[in-house]
């Protein structure tokens, strides 16, 4: 009892949880799943963008794309790290992953159709990514907030390439203009989803408030996005295919249309445009690899083997 | 340290200065570029364009592996030799259109040139995995042929005649001597370890083997240019001979893949694989001519 109120203490004090610390069941596999969810998002993620690395259209675009998809893998890696710390296994989240126990981002089976997709995602989707994820540099988790402070630095320049991008593209010919209009159109909504349903319907949102795993509520941060990305839009001078969206004086943010929710749960359930390719993807990977992993466990055994061999001989 | 303005402050910011290629290229910053009056410039451009596409068309195969690796260490580290090697590219190519002096930079070099004008050799172009073609032990095995051989060429190179050309080299060759590391523990990890995994590295390597020869046949341009890449044989094969044994592989008896009425990569003559390769990189860049990227 003691354990648990030192706990709630330390949590509402805006004190760090670390791995040694005591905690909740409950805490505990809500993280896994968070960060689980996050590491997953991250890998498939690179998927969707990966697609147009052999395609990229000038040597930097190709260098500028490679490094950052690489980025991605290491996010991955840090926060399959972090959940590690909480006594899971990358492998079996892995497996969770590939068998479809577990999620990531439905933004991840949207397919990308044009090269301006990777601009779009830079500025739409890396940043939805980095409002949902700047709160969490001050997440209770210790390893998980540390992560966060270091994806985010690498998230926030991933964006600023992704809309120096776009912006290049608008200032070239009425085709690439044309590009980048149709690829903010189709982005757009499945943007303003990643921030989750709407509140009324969000079943871990209270919990995870009150833990400080979560900061803010999905519709707080979905309104923050949407009144960031208003002025970067008409800087950029593309149109967000929302005709209700405006300026509401009185409330001091832009009221905005609803995402197509049906098609939101859809993506969630299974359903996407490509959600069984992305996981298809990524298992045949992970089980094509499978003898090299064997192979490097094998020769390790081996090489310690001969550590034991000598140290005995000697 | 606040990171609450990430996304707010992206349009208040304006550096488009922040990489080569966006209006800056001192990427070899205090190197002259005049074209040496003791090297003929057409050579020198061909040279150049070997150089660039040997690195250009492995980087483009490597970054293939890219979402596909045995482990997302490996996604990272192949990803990471690709970007060498197209720094490389973009450095050598950048050098050939200088030293060209018709206007053409990088990209209308990696863009708008069509197959019989790549020079690249084989090895770098052939299929060896993640798709058809091959595995992770081929392009393992790939990767220890042709940073082993380009580590005898670019060691040589870090004394030659063209200032560029020597910087580039003499910057490539720490890349290279971390590739070379990189490809040579997994060859020695795959031939011993299971059972599979050597009969796997045995195939990749017998896969690269018919490659070899052409990377020491040298070309009429190098010569002139006092580089004999017949040379590298002795050390490359040192290299080779060491790795085979940790990993107990047998080095296989040399088959050399026979050329087309004497040419090969060097001068334009491809096989079969480069063409889809050039279709797919091409692609973007010359269906929007006049784009700016």
């Amino acid at each position: 009892m003691d354990l648990e109120a030192e706990f709630e203490r330390t949590v509402a004090a805006e004190h760090r949880v670390e791995p040694r610390d005591w905690m909740p069941d409950g805490y505990r596999k809500t993280l896994i799943r968070q960060i689980a969810q996050h590491a997953h998002s991250e890998i498939i993620g690179m998927q969707p963008e990966g697609n147009w690395i052999s395609r990229a259209p000038s040597l930097r675009r190709k260098a500028i794309l490679l490094a950052k998809v690489q980025d991605e893998a290491g996010h991955g890696l840090y926060l399959y790290a972090a959940t590690e710390t909480l006594g899971a296994d990358r492998g079996d989240l892995t497996e969770y992953l590939i068998s479809g126990r577990q999620k990531y981002s439905s933004i991840f089976n949207y397919p990308t159709l044009s090269y301006a997709d990777v601009g779009t995602i830079g500025w739409l989707v890396d940043g939805a990514a980095i409002c949902n994820q700047v709160p969490l540099c001050r997440t209770s988790y210790g390893p998980y907030a540390r992560a966060m402070i270091r994806i985010c630095k690498e998230e926030s320049f991933h964006q600023r390439q992704g809309y120096e991008l776009l912006m290049t593209m608008m200032r070239g010919t009425d085709a690439q203009r044309a590009m980048v209009q149709e690829s903010v159109d189709r982005f757009w909504w499945p943007s303003l989803m990643m921030f989750g349903p709407p509140d009324s319907e969000s079943a871990n949102t209270e919990q995870s408030m009150a833990w400080r795993i979560k900061r803010n509520t999905n519709d707080e941060l979905r309104q923050k996005f949407v009144d960031m990305t208003v002025p970067q839009a008409e800087k950029l001078g593309v149109t967000l295919p929302d005709p209700a969206l405006k300026w509401n004086e009185e409330r001091g943010h832009h009221d905005f249309g609803q995402p197509d929710w049906d098609e939101f749960w859809q993506v969630v359930k299974g359903n996407g445009p490509t959600n069984a390719q992305r996981v298809a993807h990524r298992r045949k990977a992970h089980e094509d690899g499978e003898w090299v992993r064997a192979a490097a466990a094998a020769h390790a055994a081996k090489r310690s083997a001969d550590a034991r061999a000598i140290g005995q001989s000697a | 340290m606040s990171f609450d303005n990430a996304y707010e402050s992206l349009i208040d910011h304006e550096d488009t200065h922040w990489a080569f290629g966006t209006g800056f290229s001192e990427a070899l910053p205090g190197v002259d570029r005049e074209v040496p009056s003791t090297v003929d410039a057409p050579d020198l451009f061909a040279y150049c364009l070997m150089l660039g596409d040997d690195a250009l068309v492995l980087s483009q195969r490597l970054a293939e592996w890219c979402s596909r690796a045995p482990e997302l260490e490996e996604d990272v580290a192949l990803a990471n030799i690709a970007l060498d090697l197209l720094g490389q590219a973009r450095l050598l190519l950048t050098r050939a259109g200088e030293v060209e002096g018709a206007g053409r930079d990088e990209d209308a070099l990696a863009y708008l040139r069509d197959e019989r004008e790549f020079r690249n050799v084989h090895l770098a172009e052939i299929e060896c995995g993640p798709l058809a073609g091959g595995d992770f032990a081929t392009t393992m095995a790939r990767l220890l042929v042709f940073s082993s051989w380009k580590i005898a060429q670019y060691s040589r190179l870090r004394t030659f005649d063209d200032p560029v050309v020597a910087a580039v080299a003499a910057k490539g060759l720490k890349e290279l001597a971390y590739h070379r590391d990189h490809a040579a523990q997994w060859v020695v990890r795959l031939g011993d370890g299971t059972p599979e995994s050597h009969e796997r590295m045995r195939a990749g390597v017998r896969r690269v083997w018919p490659y070899l020869d052409e990377l020491f046949t040298a070309h009429a341009v190098e010569l002139r240019l006092g580089v004999d890449s017949a040379a590298f044989r002795a050390e490359v094969d040192g290299v080779l001979d060491a790795v085979f044994a940790a990993a107990r592989l047998e080095r296989p008896e040399p088959v050399p893949a026979a050329r087309v009425n004497g040419r090969a990569g060097r001068d334009g003559v491809h096989t079969e694989a480069m063409g889809y390769l050039l279709a797919e990189m091409q692609h973007v860049h010359r269906s929007l001519p006049g784009a700016t990227w």
